[in-house]
């Protein structure tokens, strides 16, 4: 009797076990599904392709479609993960301005895919003017240009920002519906702008010579040795790190931070205290236009051609995204913006016209699990 | 009575379509702590977030240290010497007990003396000092709350229903803190509805009714007169000792 009780307690997962796990899919939603979805794809990617489609094969039949991804091997699960990251990385940028902006004013700023568009028109502008550094292959006059094609991004999106704020927006504080309506217009208003200062073609954006090209890993390393990784993948993985790492900083360990913070739970009781949070909205929001001009500079030069449109169809992606990580969550909105980057590499690696599906299905998914999202922000 | 470093006078106060406050005229004795009474929704709390600046005043005059405050922004109010603790007591609930004090030291860093004395007076902040304020009891919130207004030294304090839903003891520590405050010759304008505090702290008393003060006087005139009691709140003070 003592041997089987201890039988059944060694091979059945014990209620404290399932409680854990249970808490850490509540206290980390992001983690779990992100460890799941990550997961799922590698264990795709360790089963033998021969062992899984063996009986079709066998058979001379076609093998179903969705079992293609056990072809993919390790190395492959590695591109399209590193992929994946930087996609998201590079949504990440674009979608924290925005996320930012409705977590602390409350304004959903539908017009933030025209400073996406924008910041991509500056920044190529830099670019194509610098071209020649760009192509010299000199690391110091690359890494000018691309220093350069940024902060031009971002001081003409937060200059617009500026004005944007105090024309467009703060007529409407407290009114969604308008704010809808006025932000879509000016989003127009911005795309026309693009046209008439760049005109209505698409603009092509030569990579820096530097930055194109691939690391290959070594092949004699195990399960991913010969797997190529675009350089500017990298870079935008390492760019959006450490600017993840930078407003972590900012909103936990600085007064600036502190007040975001707070004005996000009690936009009142900031006032209260003396701070005057019109300020605090203007300074917010020309940095939330900064990032998305800063994000769609570094798209632009991810996708090498721009146009007035791009930032409309990247707001999709941006909408998904902060809705995903939880209205106003700086966290929420790394933890979303990366989910979705990975489920549009790995769902396009078999079909590439269902990624944008996989994406609006994945917010479905997240809500109807999560309705306030993957890291809800407390509001008064 | 001392002067009054607050006037009140004919204020009229809209919170959407509702009209509350219909002129209300109160003087504020400086150094002195007054006790705003009043049944519900008589406009105590109203009263409060007007001076703050946090209501529509369409008529009325609201006088600080001689100034017209009337028209200034909640944030220029707060930075005159106007120290406000809501009802709710509004503390940031994400953000720990030492951020909640830092954010509400707005002129600089928190004065190392002035937060032992604070410390002094809410042992329980020293404790949790790095805890979310979201995770504090009740009673550690209002004690968070009040901390918030006088962790800088500020003309006027305004405190609504400081005791409101707390356990005996937190409020025998809240009296304690207010009688320490008011040894200081700090200015309070108190909004309660627990008479046994008002009774014990109180210097001057002001009573509320239909957006309108119906009385204004000493605390201990009214304490003592059992008739005016019954006329201006339908009980008596006695009767809740």
């Amino acid at each position: 009797m003592t041997t089987e009780t201890s039988v059944l307690q060694d091979t059945r997962p014990t209620p404290g076990v399932r409680q854990r796990l249970a808490a850490f899919r509540q206290g980390y939603p992001h983690f779990f599904l992100l460890g799941l979805l990550v997961g799922v794809m590698l264990i795709l990617a360790l089963v033998p392709y021969q062992l899984v489609a063996g009986p079709w094969l066998r058979a001379g039949e076609d093998v179903p479609y969705l079992l293609q991804y056990f072809r993919m091997g390790t190395t492959t699960w590695f591109v399209l993960t590193v992929s994946g990251m930087a996609m998201g990385l590079l949504i990440f940028i674009m979608s924290s301005g925005m996320t930012l902006t409705f977590g602390l004013m409350s304004v959903l700023n539908l017009g933030h895919g025209g400073f996406i568009s924008f910041g991509a028109f500056c920044g190529a502008t830099v670019v194509v003017y610098f071209s020649a550094w760009a192509a010299s292959g000199n690391l110091f006059l690359t890494i000018a240009v691309l220093m350069m094609a940024c902060f031009y991004a971002m001081l003409i999106t937060g200059a617009l920002g500026v004005f944007f704020e105090r024309v467009v927006i703060k007529p409407v504080y407290g009114d969604h519906l308008k704010q809808i309506l006025v932000t879509i217009g000016g989003a127009i208003i911005l795309m026309e702008l693009i046209h008439v200062i760049w005109g209505a073609t698409d603009v092509p954006v030569p990579r820096p010579q530097l930055l194109r090209g691939a690391v290959i890993i070594d092949q004699a390393i195990p399960f991913i040795g010969g797997a190529a990784i675009e350089i500017y993948r990298l870079m935008a993985v390492i760019v959006g790190l450490i600017l993840y790492g930078l407003m972590l900083l900012v909103i936990n360990k600085t007064k600036v931070g502190v007040l975001i913070r707070a004005g996000v739970e009690s936009r009142e009781m900031v006032e209260v205290q003396g701070y005057r949070i019109n300020l605090l909205f203007l300074a917010v929001f020309v940095a939330g236009s900064a990032l998305a001009g800063l994000g769609g500079a570094m798209w632009g030069m991810y996708e090498q051609i721009v146009n007035a449109h791009m930032g409309e169809h990247l707001m999709i992606m941006v909408v998904v995204v902060i809705i995903l990580g939880g209205l106003g969550s700086i966290t929420g909105c790394f933890y979303g913006a990366i989910l979705v980057g990975l489920i549009n590499l790995y769902v396009g690696y078999l079909e590439p016209r269902l990624a944008g599906i996989a994406t609006v299905g994945l917010m479905v998914a997240v809500l109807m699990w999560r309705p306030q999202g993957l890291i809800p922000v407390l509001r008064h | 009575m001392a002067e009054p470093l607050m006037k009140l006078s004919g204020v009229h106060a809209d919170i959407g379509q509702y009209h509350i406050l219909h002129g209300v005229d109160l003087e504020l004795p400086k150094g002195e702590l007054t006790v705003l009474l009043g049944r519900n929704g008589a406009g105590k709390s109203t009263t409060l977030r007007t001076i703050m600046g946090l209501t529509d005043v369409p008529r009325g005059r609201v006088e600080f240290k001689g100034e017209d405050i009337t028209e200034w922004a909640t944030p220029r109010i707060a930075r005159s010497g106007i120290a406000f603790v809501p009802e709710d007591m509004g503390i940031f609930q994400l953000l720990s007990v030492r951020e909640n004090l830092e954010l509400a030291a707005a002129s600089g860093p928190i004065d190392k003396q002035r937060l032992e004395w604070v410390f002094g007076l809410f042992p329980a902040l020293k404790k949790f000092w790095q805890t979310d304020a979201g995770n504090l009891s009740g009673g550690q919130k209002q004690m968070l709350a009040i901390a918030r207004a006088i962790i800088e030294p500020r003309d006027l304090l305004l405190v609504d229903e400081p005791t409101k839903g707390l356990a005996p003891s937190i409020i025998n520590d809240l009296r304690d803190a207010f009688r320490e405050l008011k040894d200081q010759e700090a200015t309070i304008l108190l909004v309660e509805q627990n008479f046994n505090f008002a009774r014990a702290l109180g210097q001057t008393v002001a009573v509320m009714d239909d957006g309108r003060v119906v009385h204004a006087g000493s605390m201990a005139a009214l304490a003592e007169d059992e008739a005016l009691q019954q006329e201006l709140l339908g009980l008596s003070l006695g009767a809740h000792q």
